[in-house]
């Protein structure tokens, strides 16, 4: 109990009050205006603009398992071994203190749509006005036999979610003998983050390039060609990475062996290899699939109305993020999902001030790739309210957008912009 | 218990005051700030990138020089990496009140 208490950080209003005393030891609110579940990029963004938007006037609780916020965006560094996790880990505390967010250290085991009630996994339950849900992405093992205990014992990773899991995989890389393979097999799209598991395998590349000089990367793709920023990635796997490391495409992951450590297709033949990183298919959070909210492309993702990103099979919950049915265009990604929550923080606000909600808001992404120690490539665009297959949703803005020019590839300047976009996310996210 | 029952009359009491919008606070006024926050991914919350951020800050600028920058990474007379593909993502109109909203503001 202390120790959950510790975590718990009140609402700068109470401390307003001056009952700040009470703030190390309150309790659990048993209400909130709203109520924010998930602190990634979308949550923790959501928490800190409807409270910045409200002028601190809508009180707002967060709930958030993990002590500290690791970012996905950069973790592939990691593994390449030029950053480590505590230089993309922030504490969730500048919330708290800097906007007043009640951040609860605890997970959310149902939501009650009709009651608006959430309950924590001690028993407590929060009442909301307006839930905002931002879970991420919850793997589906299932899509791929084997890999469930292969993946609990250890031995075949994902790290899809920053934290413990990157380090272990880059564990696996150090005490790799040199001359062996590294295989990542990707899930056919869409999934989180469409670049990112070719930035992997070319921080996997780097990392042999100049330690392992002997060893190979091999990208098992479902897909029939590279996602994203497909040319630049090509450009550089034939200028500085040929010999080792090898794009196969079409090559659809059914099943692993962790015996054998191999990789079973659907057509094409086996593939083993020493150090084996299995992504599955992925799907909404679980929250929101327990909660009957994915209700799009065979119940995988949650359908939302793109104005306010309210769920369009519960009122008063609003779905951020990855786990959301994504209009054309518009990637599962950070720096997207920072941008969609203040869209939703926007029509949350107006709607408890009974305001009319804005009906054209506007979404950016900007994407780095690192595909060294230093130089990167990206991929922006913006977004604007329009009509596609004669839905209301979000489109890319004609003429915008685009990727890093051919004619210079990957740049040690965009290097520098990438580590800079990243410090500034973090701050706008969570300072 | 009883640091419940304080928490939940705080709460209806703050609640109470939540009812009573502030007169500077509008749906305008929040579509400009929420317009404005889609350049805060990476120049920072308000447009106060990090101290030495190479993503420049642009809470201060003038407002001219902000629509006169915008227009030129659009057009292609100033050179980017990246601000020329995002720049085309705004109207004109768009980017008179993006400048007016980071003028306004203090460095």
């Amino acid at each position: 109990m202390i120790q959950r208490r510790s975590f718990l950080h009140t609402s700068a209003a109470i401390s307003l009050l001056g009952l700040g005393a009470c703030a190390t030891t309150a309790s659990i609110p048993a209400k909130a205006k709203v109520v924010v579940i998930g602190g990634g990029y979308g949550g923790a963004t959501a928490a800190k603009y409807v409270r910045l938007l409200s002028e601190y006037k809508i009180d707002v609780v967060m709930i958030e398992p993990n002590y500290n916020f690791v970012s996905c965006p950069i973790s592939n560094l990691v593994i390449g071994g030029s950053k480590q996790l505590a230089d993309l880990t922030t504490p969730y505390s500048g919330l708290s203190s800097n906007h007043g967010v009640t951040v609860v250290r605890d997970t959310v085991t149902s939501i009650d749509p009709s009651k608006k009630t959430v309950t924590l996994s001690q028993g407590q339950s929060i009442a909301y006005d307006k839930l905002i849900v931002s879970p991420g992405i919850d793997l589906n093992f299932a899509s791929i036999e084997g890999l469930k205990a292969a993946s609990e014992s250890g031995q075949i990773l994902q790290a899809w979610k920053a934290g413990a899991e990157t380090v272990a995989l880059r564990k696996q890389l150090e005490a790799m003998p040199d001359g062996g393979t590294y295989a990542i097999a990707i899930p056919l799209a869409p999934y989180r983050c469409p670049p990112g598991p070719y930035e992997r395998a070319s921080q996997v590349a780097w990392y042999f390039k100049t330690k392992k000089p002997k060893s190979k990367v091999l990208i098992l793709d479902a897909n029939p060609d590279v996602t994203s920023k497909g040319p630049l990635f090509k450009a550089v796997w034939a200028n500085d990475y040929k010999g080792i490391l090898e794009y196969r495409g079409n090559h659809k992951t059914v099943a692993v062996d962790a015996r054998t450590n191999t990789v079973k297709f659907d057509v094409q033949d086996d593939v083993t290899a020493t150090v084996l990183n299995v992504l599955p298919a992925m799907r909404a959070g679980q929250i929101a699939l327990q909660t009957g909210l994915a209700n799009q492309a065979n119940n995988n993702w949650c359908g939302v109305n793109y104005v306010t990103f309210e769920s369009t099979s519960a009122k008063d919950i609003h779905i951020l993020g990855d786990s959301i049915q994504i209009a054309p265009g518009m990637p599962k990604s950070g720096h997207m999902a920072n941008s969609q929550a203040k869209v939703c923080a926007t029509a949350v606000v107006a709607q408890l001030s009974g305001w009319e909600v804005n009906v054209a808001p506007m979404l950016t992404n900007t994407c780095y790739s690192f595909v060294d120690d230093k130089r990167v490539v990206h991929v922006a665009s913006v977004h604007q309210i329009g009509q596609f297959d004669g839905r209301t949703t979000f489109v890319t803005v004609p003429g915008s957008g685009g990727v890093t020019a051919a004619a210079t590839g990957a740049t040690e300047l965009e290097g520098v912009y990438a580590m800079n976009w990243a410090k500034n996310i973090w701050a706008d996210t969570l300072g | 218990m009883k640091k419940q029952t304080i928490w939940n009359i705080l709460t209806v009491s703050l609640l109470a005051l939540h009812t009573v919008p502030a007169a500077a606070q509008d749906a305008t006024t929040i579509n400009l700030k929420s317009l404005a926050a889609t350049c805060a991914n990476c120049h920072g919350t308000n447009g106060k990138a990090f101290e030495g951020s190479a993503v420049v800050t642009l809470a201060g600028l003038p407002k001219d020089y902000i629509v006169t920058q915008m227009k030129a990474f659009a057009s292609g007379q100033r050179p980017a990496t990246i601000m020329h593909q995002l720049a085309k993502g705004y109207s004109d109109t768009q980017i008179e009140q993006i400048a007016s909203y980071f003028a306004a503001q203090k460095k």
